[in-house]
């Protein structure tokens, strides 16, 4: 077992991503994630790799497809404003099918908003902020430790798949500290060049990386497709790609929820707090439960309709006004009333706010007017 | 029979989609010649711009990545922090790098990024139908200046040799001409050089300007086009070498 020590969740990301063989980490200064590029800048010189504070998000995201083309493990960090600049790049690394990790820890929105915890970019994550039909992983922790654990995966994921892989966090995840055991050895971590593919990974091969077209011929990392029909193609192959991401990689946790007469849906700190919520609705003597997508896409809606079979009502609860509340909606297709909780714009639910929620949802109808 | 010229290896052989007349063809034929005649083919990689020379690769037998509308400076700095045995040059034009790109130009200078920049002034958008481009000069009629370029409503044309040339991390400057023979071979010798200095290590961007007819909007025959850089565009992009900084590691 390894050591536990406290960490504040973007010191304890950062630290996680250079375990999990991240060569390079280009980021631009931004409230509430500059913990990230500060500990970057000590840390990855120290151990041999590239760190850039670019000149702008819209830099740092295309230093990253830079080093991904050339087959590196390349990352970048933001919050909610720099995320929306970087979304052309975004784009253009599903067009090229680079593998990148990109770390979102969101802040109060729209505009500048402010720099509080929030969770309004649940939309441009899960939907794609940038043009085309593309898709992107996006995970959604609940913990430092599960924000830890999560880089080894959205690097691994990354590679696998050749996709941008989303860590959606929040100022509370980010600047809170939790103690974390920080894996010394992590069976995840690649072999130094992940080019020539890996001895003890399963990961498939970069061979399509630009590393000099030394005895082989010309490697080109493309997205514009001219010719009549290629790009539909290219868009069929995508499409197929995500549809075994969707096959094989959803994450989801779930409380309680057999016997329960109300099961309330929520991610990321969020989820945290209602599990808060939903164990005090037990101490009372409410038959409630939790579901928690840890993969926000591909979303678990298999999974959600399942229980929606059987249970009486949905409350989603989030720090918006109601985004992933749409994906729930679809899951459930009108087999249960879904109803919605949320404070946006920086807004943190209490434990009480969501308690008295369940509450008056599940309460007889004659004490509700008693 | 002697060969007193052969089309070099790392050059396609391959039909052409640039006009009649268009620079591109002679500026690719100019890196390719630099690539093979330096022996860094296999460790190189190179980057196209979004504009008219997107295809780049269709013509250079590199490693080539084509990237978003004027950020090639940052992929190139992605690209080289974390490849720095490699040769990394990027090819744009004046949309991509003097328009869009113009932040990330100046930054990769600032930050003395060790990459070659190619860089295609043909005083027009090429590939969206010749609109103004902050090259366009004086008086020049564009798609978007019908009237010709009016500085007072459409700025003047940038000068981006002059202010690159400023910042201590470009160490290497300079601005040529595809206009006739003798511009072209001191544009190869630019070009080399360009490339030497980063197989050689040395400390900085290096950046050569190749001023480029554009026929089809500049609404004229290539050879005319030929004589509009010389009495035109010079003027306002006088020739030479800016800046010639060669710091070692």
């Amino acid at each position: 077992m390894n050591e536990r020590i406290l960490m504040c969740g973007n010191e304890a990301l950062a630290e996680a991503a250079i375990i999990a063989g991240c060569d390079a980490y280009f980021g631009y200064p931004i409230t509430p994630q500059n913990e990230i590029t500060a500990y970057m800048s000590k840390r990855m010189p120290e151990e041999g790799r590239v760190f850039v504070q670019s000149e702008s998000e819209l830099a740092a995201i295309n230093m990253v497809y830079g080093a991904a083309a050339t087959g590196k493990r390349a990352m970048t960090s933001s919050s909610s404003p720099g995320i929306s600049l970087m979304q052309e790049g975004i784009s253009y690394l599903a067009g090229a099918e680079l593998p990148a990790v990109v770390v979102n820890v969101m802040r109060g929105g729209p505009g500048l908003g402010n720099i509080a915890p929030s969770q309004g970019d649940y939309f441009q994550a899960t939907r794609g902020g940038g043009h085309g039909d593309y898709r992107t992983i996006v995970l959604g922790p609940w913990s430092v430790q599960e924000l830890v654990d999560c880089m080894p995966l959205a690097f691994d994921l990354a590679d696998q798949y050749r996709m941008t892989v989303l860590v959606l966090a929040d100022g509370i995840l980010g600047q809170m500290m939790e103690p974390v055991a920080i894996p010394k050895n992590s069976k995840l971590k690649p072999a130094p060049s992940a080019v020539e593919g890996t001895k003890n990974s399963k990961l498939p091969k970069k061979d399509w990386a630009l590393t000099g077209a030394k005895n082989r011929g010309q490697n080109i990392v493309r997205s514009l497709w001219l010719q009549e029909g290629v790009l539909e193609q290219l868009n069929y192959k995508l499409q197929a790609k995500y549809r075994q991401v969707q096959k094989n990689e959803i994450i989801c946790e779930q409380y309680a929820v057999e016997d329960a007469e109300i099961v309330v849906v929520a991610y990321g700190i969020a989820a945290r707090i209602v599990r808060g919520a939903v164990a005090k609705a037990r101490q009372e003597g409410i038959r409630a439960g939790w579901i928690r997508p840890v993969t926000l896409w591909p979303f678990p809606a298999e999974q959600i309709s399942q229980a929606a079979d059987q249970f009486r009502m949905f409350l989603v609860v989030e720090m918006s006004c109601g985004q992933m509340v749409e994906d729930v909606k679809l899951a459930v297709t009108g087999k249960a009333p879904v109803l919605f909780y949320g404070r946006p714009g920086g807004g943190v639910p209490t434990v009480e706010e969501i308690l008295d929620k369940i509450r008056q949802l599940t309460m007889p109808a004659k004490r509700q007017y008693k | 029979m002697k060969t007193v010229f052969k089309r070099t290896p790392t050059l396609k052989d391959c039909p052409t989609h640039y006009c009649p007349g268009c620079g591109h063809g002679i500026a690719h034929r100019l890196i390719a010649e630099t690539i093979d005649e330096l022996g860094i083919r296999d460790r190189t990689i190179g980057i196209a711009p979004v504009g008219c020379a997107v295809l780049a690769y269709n013509y250079l037998d590199v490693d080539m990545v084509e990237v978003a509308h004027g950020r090639a400076p940052a992929v190139a700095t992605g690209m080289k922090r974390t490849n720095p045995d490699k040769i990394v040059f990027s090819y744009q034009g004046d949309g991509d790098l003097a328009a869009i790109g113009t932040a990330e130009i100046i930054h990769a200078a600032h930050r003395a990024e060790q990459i070659t920049v190619i860089f295609i002034n043909n005083a027009v958008f090429g590939m969206t139908g010749g609109q103004m481009a902050p090259t366009t000069v004086l008086g020049q009629v564009t798609a978007t200046t019908q009237q010709g370029r009016d500085a007072r409503s459409q700025g003047y044309p940038l000068q981006i040799c002059e202010l690159l040339a400023v910042l201590p991390g470009a160490i290497y400057v300079e601005r040529c001409a595809l206009s006739n023979v003798a511009r072209i071979r001191q544009a190869k010798k630019a070009v080399k050089h360009a490339f030497e200095l980063q197989a050689a290590g040395a400390a900085g961007l290096a950046l050569v300007e190749l001023l480029s007819p554009c026929p089809t909007y500049w609404h004229t025959s290539p050879a005319k086009a030929m004589e509009w850089i010389e009495t035109e565009m010079t003027k306002v992009f006088p020739l030479g070498c800016l800046k010639n900084v060669t710091c070692t590691p």
